[in-house]
Parts: C-alpha cells; sequence; structure tokens
C-alpha cells in the first residue's frame, strides 16, 4: 500500500489533525444504547472520550498500550542521556539535552491520556517499577559512542515516528491528541540524528567507520521494534476494529525499510543486509526478518541492558524521593498558613485570579 | 497529602493574543505554582502559548455523556434562532 509512493510524515500528522475536526463535524447517525453508540462513533471515525462509555476490555487494551509508551518515553531518556556529558560540542550538548528532555515531556503526555482512563500515574509507575509492564525494547541496547547518538535520531526515532504517526488517528480521544502533539516534536529527533550520522559519514575515515558502526549495531533492534511478525501478533486484530491500531507490524516495517534505504544511500552508509534488494513486482523492498528469538528474550528481561535501565529508573526515583516530599510539605504549610490568617495563596506568580478578571 | 497524591491539574494555554484559552491535557503538581512551572515546561516548550490557566481537576464540574440527549435536546427544535429559518421577499436590500 505504501510501495514507492512514501508521503511525507508530518503530512500525515496534519491530515490526522484535519480529519479529526472534519470527523467531528459529521453525524454518526448513532442510535440509542450505549453499545450502540460505541460502535457508531468507532464507525464514523469519530473519537471516544473520557466519560463515554466503553468495552472493558477496549479500555485495558488502551491502558496497557499507553502506558507501554509512556514507560518507553521514560526509560529511552537514558541510552541517550549517557552521551550529554560527553557531547563533541556545546551544539551538540544543548540539542541533546532538548532532545532528553521532549522524551521526559512525551512520557508526561501519555501517563496524562492514560490517567483520563481510570488508572492513576502513580500505580502505573509502581508497575513499571516492579517489573509488572513492559517498555520498548530497543532501550536495551547500549550506546557505546557517539555514532549511536545518531543512529537511535535517524533509525529508533524514524521507526517511531513510522509507528506513531498512525496512531494520530486512534480512535481514543486522549491518546489521538497527545500523539499529534508528540509526532510534531519527533520530527526533529530524527532529523537531528541523521544530521549527526550525515556529518560523520563526511567526516574523517574513523568518524565514517564510527557512523557505519552504529548503523551495523541498531539496524536490526530497530526493525524488531515493530513487534512480532503478524501471524504471532497477539494483540492486533482486535486493536484493529477497534481503530486503536491502524496497519499491521509487518506493514509499518515494510515502510519503514522503504524510508530508510534512499536515507542511507544520502548518508553513504551501508544497511547490514546482503539481501536488501527491490522487488519490482511487490514495489518494495525485500529484506532479512530481524531474530525474533532475541526480541523475545530481551522482552522477557535478557537483553544487553534491562537490569542496568531498571535500576537506574529505581534508583532515580528513590533519590527523588526527597523532591516530591518537599514539595508536598511546602504546599501543606502553606496551604495551613493561609487557612490561619483567612487570605489565599500568597506567591504572585499563581494568585487566583478574581471574579471577572481573567487575564 | 503524601508525595504519592499530588493533586490534578488542568491545563489551559492561550496560543496568542486574541485567541481564547484552550485545554491542552493534565499534569500533577503539589500546588498552584508548581502546577504553572510544570505546565510551562511542560506545554509550552516551543513558545505555544503567552498565557496559562491551571485549574485544579476536582474543580470542574462536567455534563454528563449520558445525559447528552436530555441536556441538550431543548436547544435542537428552534430552528427559528437561526436567520436562515426566516424567508426574505425577493428584492429586499441590507437586510
Amino acid at each position: 500500500m505504501y510501495g514507492n509512493d512514501i508521503p511525507d510524515l508530518l503530512g500525515e500528522v496534519d491530515a490526522a489533525e484535519t480529519a479529526l475536526r472534519e470527523a467531528a463535524a459529521r453525524d454518526t447517525g448513532a442510535t440509542h444504547g450505549e453499545v450502540a453508540y460505541f460502535d457508531a462513533v468507532i464507525q464514523a471515525d469519530q473519537k471516544v472520550e473520557p466519560r463515554d462509555w466503553m468495552p472493558d476490555s477496549y479500555r485495558k487494551t488502551l491502558i496497557r498500550q499507553i502506558a507501554q509508551h509512556a514507560h518507553s518515553e521514560i526509560i529511552g531518556m537514558q541510552p541517550e542521556g549517557n552521551w550529554i556529558s560527553r557531547a563533541p560540542s556545546l551544539k551538540r550538548k544543548a540539542i541533546l539535552l532538548a532532545k532528553v528532555q521532549d522524551e521526559a515531556g512525551h512520557g508526561l503526555y501519555l501517563y496524562a491520556a492514560a490517567e483520563t482512563l481510570g488508572v492513576s500515574r502513580d500505580e502505573l509507575v509502581d508497575l513499571l517499577l516492579a517489573g509488572r509492564q513492559k517498555y520498548s525494547s530497543i532501550f536495551n541496547y547500549p550506546t557505546l559512542t557517539w555514532a549511536d547518538v545518531g543512529a537511535i535520531g535517524w533509525l529508533v526515532d524514524g521507526a517511531a515516528i513510522v509507528n506513531q504517526v498512525p496512531l494520530c488517528r486512534c480512535s481514543y480521544g486522549p491518546y489521538a491528541r497527545a500523539m499529534i502533539r508528540i509526532c510534531k516534536e519527533e520530527s526533529f529527533h530524527q532529523r537531528q540524528g541523521f544530521e549527526i550520522l550525515h556529518t560523520l559519514s563526511h567526516g574523517t575515515e574513523a568518524q565514517r567507520a564510527m557512523a557505519q558502526d552504529a548503523v551495523d549495531r541498531w539496524w536490526y533492534p530497530s526493525l524488531a521494534m515493530f513487534g512480532p511478525p503478524d501471524a504471532d501478533s497477539t494483540h492486533s486484530e482486535q486493536s484493529m476494529a477497534w481503530k486503536i491500531k491502524r496497519f499491521s507490524n509487518d506493514e509499518l516495517r515494510q515502510r519503514f525499510v522503504d524510508m530508510c534505504v534512499q536515507q542511507a544511500g544520502v548518508l553513504g552508509l551501508t544497511l547490514p543486509d546482503p539481501d536488501l534488494r527491490w522487488d519490482e513486482e511487490r514495489q518494495a523492498h525485500d529484506y532479512t526478518q530481524p531474530d525474533y528469538d532475541e526480541l523475545m528474550r530481551v522482552i522477557k528481561g535478557d537483553g544487553p541492558c534491562n537490569r542496568q535501565r531498571m535500576a537506574h529508573r529505581r534508583r532515580a526515583h528513590d533519590e527523588g524521593a526527597w523532591v516530591r516530599e518537599a514539595a508536598a510539605a511546602y504546599a501543606k504549610k502553606k496551604e495551613s498558613l493561609n487557612r490561619n490568617s483567612g487570605r489565599g495563596p500568597l506567591t504572585s506568580a499563581a494568585a487566583p485570579v478574581p471574579r471577572g478578571e481573567l487575564p | 497529602m503524601s508525595a504519592n497524591d499530588w493533586p490534578l491539574w488542568e491545563v489551559f494555554v492561550r496560543p496568542r493574543r486574541g485567541l481564547s484559552h484552550g485545554h491542552v491535557g493534565s499534569l500533577h503538581a503539589p500546588d498552584a505554582t508548581m502546577a504553572l512551572r510544570n505546565a510551562r515546561d511542560l506545554y509550552t516548550r516551543r513558545q505555544e502559548g503567552v498565557s496559562i490557566w491551571v485549574v485544579p481537576a476536582t474543580e470542574i464540574t462536567a455534563s454528563s455523556p449520558d445525559e447528552k440527549d436530555a441536556f441538550f435536546d431543548p436547544a435542537a427544535d428552534k430552528v427559528y434562532r437561526h436567520p436562515t429559518f426566516y424567508e426574505v421577499p425577493e428584492g429586499t436590500q441590507h437586510l
């Protein structure tokens, strides 16, 4: 369906936003009864909103998917965070800081979207820390050189965007809106990675080799990000019917491969797949599948960095506890002072606004 | 209030002067000052706004989707509120 003609991804995000508005204006023809109403909304490509009735399994599927997505953003800060203090220039460092800060922001948008389904962020964080909810397998691979920061931006964020752009059309409103916002921000991430690799691949021989090595190591794990092949995918069919998911794992993986081949050419780097070739009949590239046994091992906790990532997240959570406690204690103290003196909050930055004077 | 039950705040951002504040999302914060600062860092990293409101989520009263029909129906049969309801005689100007 994508073939040779790959539409611009940002254009697709805009199209999703326009479609959201257009669908909102359509008459669903919804009849009475909550189930009929839910079905009609999905049928009309409109959005299900937090207080609408929805099947329990729809709610559970979304919580699981959005939470896993949020956890991935938070854990995903670690591989790149590893290079902030060693970025090769102040400019690269400022860019990388902004990017990692975006990942934190994306995690928070997604936790907020999950909370509209009736689960609390603290519960989700606890499930992550207890190892009972997953995050993307890709973040269990190490970032060995500066070129890995480039490869993550180009390949990992590239794969994430291909995965996430269709989610901008997800049937659940808060998730779709969060994804529109996230995808717009992600495109800078992919471009900065591409630029890092382009600079390296046009630099010294050692720099070029470093870029090639990073692409060699990140290519197959990036392909595995799309999940198991369609035949083995457990959650797909129902998610497609509910319009949570729009394309199958294999369709998205194919699309990613077709995109990367052209871009690798511009970089002057080689994708590490001797069997990669254009198939005239299919109008798509034939390629070697990633090692799905390895994917399963990494998901189950046995990747190169699983233990390190979880240990780091738990430590950061524990070491941040005093900040959360101090902020809560301060808020409580201020509240009781205000109550005793009969005055409102005193801080000028967040003063309540007098009636009729909203700024 | 323990560290684990920071209240939820709904965030509204005015994108530019002349436009109304629109709902952009929510966040947790211990108090209004922190909610404002967190909202700035979370929702306006790319100059998306010139003004932010934060409102405790518990202070918002919402109409119920279940009662949507009964609630909004009274407006449905008053077509005469729209100018297109009225027939304008041929030749009338400036009406």
